[in-house]
C-alpha cells in the first residue's frame, strides 16, 4: 500500500531541523495553509469544469470547447473575467455585512477540507471528533448565506436566505442522525479509524439494508444541506432570481459559486469516508488475485474515484430532477427523513449489539 | 384589480409588496407581476401589462391586408401561421373567395406544425420554470426540426408570413412531405422521453397536482381558452366548434380534463402534441394538386365588419374587421387568448406559494407582446 506518512513525517522532520520549535510550527502550519488554498482553487476550478462537461452530456450539448483542449481552460477564463467584474455596491445594503459573507461561507468550507483524509497520512488534521468537527463546521456556511441575503438589501435575497436557514438547519439532523448511524458502526469518530474499521469491508456492504438506508438518507440529506437541485430552493433562479446571491457580482459571486462546489465535495468526501471506505481499494472476499491488483491503484485515486462517483450522483439529481416547493422540502425531512433515520439508527444499534454485521 | 400601486393597504404586519418583472426569468416576457406576499404566500397580485406595447391595431389601419398581415407574426410569435391564417381567412370571407383544397391541406399541415413547435417550446420553459434546466435542451432539439421545414418552405424560422389573402406566398418545397414524415417518425419516439424526465416524476407530480384550479364556471367567464381552458372541461375547440381550413376533413379528438389544475393543463398539451401529429399525418399525404394562390385583382373587403376566429397554440384569437371598403381596414381588433388567460393569474394563485405562481404561469403559457399588443 502506499503510504504518505513517512513523506509527510520526512518534512516535517526537515522543518523541525531548520527552525526552532516554535518556527517549525508557524512555517508547517502556513505551508499547511497554502497547500489546501492551492487545492481549494484547482478542485473549484476543476468542479465547475466538471460539472459543465456532465450537465450539457446530459442536456444533449457540448459544453465549454473553447479554451484550450476539450475547454480545460474554459473556467480558468471564467475566473479572470470575474476577477475582473465590477464590484457592485448596494445603497442602503450594511456593506460590513455584505462584504463579509461570502468569506464566511468560503473560510467555513476551507475549514472542512483540512480534516478530509486524503489517503494514508494526508490528512492535515486527525481529531478524535472528526465527524463531529466536519459537521460542526459545514454547517456554518450557512450564516454566511443568511448574512448575504440579509444585507442584501432586497426582497428576493431575503427570501432566499430564511428558506436557506429553514432548509439547511432541517437537514442538518438528516445528515447527523445519517452519520451517527455509521458511527455506531465504526465504534468511533476519528475519521482515519473509520477508515481502518473498513479494512475487511465497506460499511455500505458491510452493514446491510440499514447502511444503505442511512447512505441514500446521507446523499439526500447532503444535496440538500449544500443547496443544490433538486434542493436549490435558495437560488432558484427560476422564482427568486438568484437568492440570496442576487445582487451579489464578480468575484464575490464568484466566492459563492466556488463554496456551492466545494461543499459538494466535501459532502462527497465524507460520504466516501464513511461509506465507501476511503482511500482503501475495493477488496472481493476470498479472491486474493484480485485484491492484490486493485491494492497496486494508490489510495488517493482510490479517494478521488470514489469521490468523484459521489459528485456525479450529486449532478445527476441536478439535472434531471425538477425543484421542490419549500413546503414539500420540510415535509420531506420532518415526516419522512427523520422519523425513518431514527429508526435506522435503532436497527443499526441493535445490528452493532448483537454483532449481526459483518 | 382595484387596487393601484398608489394606494395599499397592507392589512397585516408580515405583508410585503414585491416585484415580479419586467425582468424576471419565468414571466416569460416584460411582464410584470406586482406581488403582495405574507411570507411565501401570495396574498394577491397586480399584473400591468404594457411593457412593450406596440400599437399592433393603430398600425394596421394604415397599412393594406397583405402589409398589415405582417405585423399579426409578431404578436403571438409562438403561432405566427396560425395568426396569419386568422387575418386570411377573415379578409378572405370579406372578399367571398374560397381558396383551393390544395391551400387548406398545407395551411392545416403548418398550423399543426406551429402547434407542436409552440408546445415543444412549452414545455422546455415549463420545466425550466420548475427547476428542471434539462427539459428546455430537450424540447429546443425537437423544436429545431419543424422549424428547418419551416426554414425550407418559408424562408423563415419564427415568423412566416407564408399564409397571405388569397393562398400562401408560394408553393411548398419538394422536400417538404418527405421531411414532414420523417420528423412525425422521430418525435414519435422522442414524446415517451418527454413523459420519463417530466410526467413521470414524483417531485413534478407534487409541484402540479392541485396547484391553481380554475373552475369550468370560471374558465368560461374570464374567457380562458385554449389548453388552459380545456384542462377545466371548457370545451373551446375552434377547430371543432367552427371547423375552418382543413379541419371538417381530418379525424382528431378534442383533449379536454376535469381538474383544471396545472397538472390537467400540462396534460392537455402534452395529449395535443399526438394529436397534432396525427391530424399531419392524415393530411401530408394526400395533399392535392390545385393552384396555391387565387388571382386576385386588388385586396379589397367590401363596406361592413366580420369576424373570424381560429385555434392558436394557446387558445381562441379573433379577428375582427370594419371595413369602409378601401384596400385598409377602417378598423381592427384582435381577440387574444393570452389577454384572458393572464387575468386568471391573480385568482389561481392566491394562497399559494411564490413557486406555485411561477408554475401556474408557467401552465397558462402565456406570450407577453400578444397581450401588449
Amino acid at each position: 500500500m502506499y503510504d504518505f506518512t513517512s513523506f509527510v513525517d520526512a518534512i516535517s522532520g526537515y522543518l523541525q531541523a531548520t527552525f526552532s520549535g516554535f518556527w517549525a510550527g508557524v512555517v508547517s502550519m502556513l505551508l499547511l495553509g497554502m497547500v489546501i488554498l492551492m487545492f481549494y482553487a484547482f478542485l473549484g476550478l476543476f468542479l465547475v469544469y466538471a460539472e459543465r462537461k456532465i450537465c450539457a452530456r446530459m442536456q444533449n450539448r457540448i459544453g465549454p470547447n473553447r479554451v484550450g483542449p476539450m475547454g480545460l481552460f474554459q473556467t480558468i477564463a471564467d475566473l479572470i473575467k470575474l476577477l475582473l467584474k465590477e464590484l457592485i455596491y448596494i445603497r442602503n445594503a450594511d456593506s460590513f455585512l455584505f462584504n463579509i459573507a461570502p468569506f464566511i461561507v468560503i473560510v467555513a468550507s476551507i475549514m472542512a477540507i483540512g480534516s478530509i483524509p486524503f489517503a494514508k497520512g494526508l490528512q492535515a488534521i486527525d481529531l478524535n471528533i472528526g465527524v463531529l468537527y466536519i459537521l460542526a463546521i459545514s454547517s456554518m456556511g450557512v450564516i454566511g448565506i443568511l448574512i448575504a441575503g440579509w444585507a442584501s438589501n432586497s426582497k428576493y435575497s431575503v427570501i432566499g436566505a430564511m428558506r436557506s436557514g429553514a432548509q439547511v438547519i432541517s437537514y442538518e439532523l438528516s445528515v447527523g442522525l445519517a452519520l451517527l448511524c455509521m458511527i455506531v458502526f465504526a465504534g468511533s469518530m476519528q475519521l482515519s479509524e473509520i477508515i481502518v474499521s473498513q479494512e475487511d469491508g465497506w460499511w455500505i456492504f458491510k452493514g446491510h439494508i440499514p447502511a444503505l438506508i442511512a447512505f441514500v438518507i446521507y446523499l439526500v440529506a447532503g444535496t440538500a444541506e449544500t443547496n443544490r437541485g433538486p434542493f436549490d430552493l435558495v437560488e432558484a433562479e427560476s422564482e427568486l432570481t438568484a437568492g440570496f446571491h442576487t445582487e451579489y457580482s464578480g468575484i464575490k459571486f464568484a466566492f459563492f459559486f466556488l463554496a456551492e462546489y466545494m461543499n459538494m465535495f466535501i459532502i462527497a468526501a465524507i460520504a466516501t469516508t464513511i461509506f465507501l471506505g476511503g482511500w482503501l481499494p475495493f477488496h472481493l472476499y476470498n479472491l486474493e488475485g484480485f485484491n492484490r491488483i486493485m491494492d497496486f491503484v494508490p489510495p488517493i485515486f482510490w479517494f478521488f474515484g470514489k469521490t468523484a462517483f459521489v459528485v456525479y450522483l450529486m449532478m445527476w439529481f441536478k439535472w434531471t430532477f425538477p425543484r421542490l416547493r419549500i413546503d414539500q422540502l420540510l415535509t420531506l425531512e420532518w415526516k419522512y427523513l427523520l422519523p425513518l433515520n431514527l429508526m435506522n439508527l435503532l436497527v443499526i444499534a441493535f445490528l452493532t449489539l448483537m454483532q449481526w454485521h459483518f | 384589480m382595484e387596487e393601484t400601486i398608489l394606494d395599499y393597504d397592507l392589512k397585516e404586519k408580515e405583508e410585503y409588496i414585491i416585484n415580479m418583472g419586467p425582468q424576471h426569468p419565468s414571466t416569460h416576457g416584460v411582464l410584470r407581476l406586482e406581488l403582495c406576499l405574507q411570507g411565501e404566500k401570495v396574498k394577491y397580485l397586480i399584473p400591468h401589462c404594457g411593457y412593450i406595447h406596440r400599437g399592433i391595431e393603430k398600425m394596421s389601419e394604415k397599412l393594406s391586408y397583405p402589409q398589415l398581415l405582417h405585423l399579426t407574426d409578431r404578436m403571438d410569435y409562438l403561432s405566427a401561421h396560425i395568426n396569419n391564417e386568422a387575418v386570411s381567412l377573415c379578409v378572405e370571407n370579406a372578399m367571398e373567395v374560397e381558396v383551393s383544397d390544395r391551400v387548406k391541406y398545407i395551411r392545416t399541415i403548418m398550423a399543426e406544425l406551429n402547434r407542436v413547435a409552440s408546445h415543444q417550446l412549452w414545455w422546455s420553459a415549463f420545466g425550466m420554470d420548475l427547476g428542471a434546466l434539462t427539459t428546455f435542451f430537450y424540447g429546443l432539439r425537437d423544436r429545431e426540426k419543424v422549424l428547418d421545414i419551416f426554414e425550407e418552405t418559408t424562408g423563415s424560422r419564427l415568423i412566416q408570413s407564408y399564409i397571405i389573402p388569397g393562398g400562401l406566398m408560394n408553393d411548398i418545397h419538394p422536400n417538404f412531405q418527405k421531411r414532414v414524415t420523417e420528423f412525425i417518425k422521430y418525435f414519435r419516439k422522442k414524446l415517451p422521453e418527454y413523459d420519463e424526465l417530466l410526467t413521470g416524476n414524483v417531485i413534478f407530480r407534487e409541484r402540479t397536482k392541485g396547484i391553481g384550479v380554475l373552475s369550468k364556471a370560471d374558465a368560461i367567464s374570464y374567457g380562458v381558452t385554449g389548453p388552459s381552458g380545456r384542462a377545466s372541461g371548457f370545451h373551446c375547440d375552434i377547430r371543432k366548434i367552427e371547423p375552418y381550413s382543413a379541419y371538417k376533413w381530418v379525424n382528431f379528438e378534442e383533449i379536454t380534463y376535469t381538474d383544471g389544475d396545472t397538472y390537467h393543463r400540462y396534460l392537455v398539451r402534452m395529449k395535443e402534441m399526438w394529436e397534432s401529429l396525427s391530424i399531419i399525418e392524415q393530411l401530408i399525404d394526400n395533399i392535392p394538386e390545385g393552384e396555391t394562390m387565387l388571382e386576385l385583382k386588388a385586396i379589397k373587403a367590401p363596406k361592413g365588419d366580420y369576424y373570424q376566429r381560429v385555434e392558436t397554440a394557446r387558445g381562441e384569437l379573433g379577428v375582427y374587421i370594419i371595413s369602409d371598403g378601401g384596400p385598409q381596414p377602417a378598423r381592427i381588433k384582435y381577440r387574444s387568448p393570452n389577454f384572458s388567460n393572464l387575468f386568471v393569474l391573480d385568482m389561481l394563485s392566491r394562497g399559494h406559494k411564490i413557486a406555485d405562481l411561477v408554475a401556474i404561469s408557467g401552465s397558462l403559457d402565456l406570450i407577453i407582446p400578444d397581450i401588449d399588443r
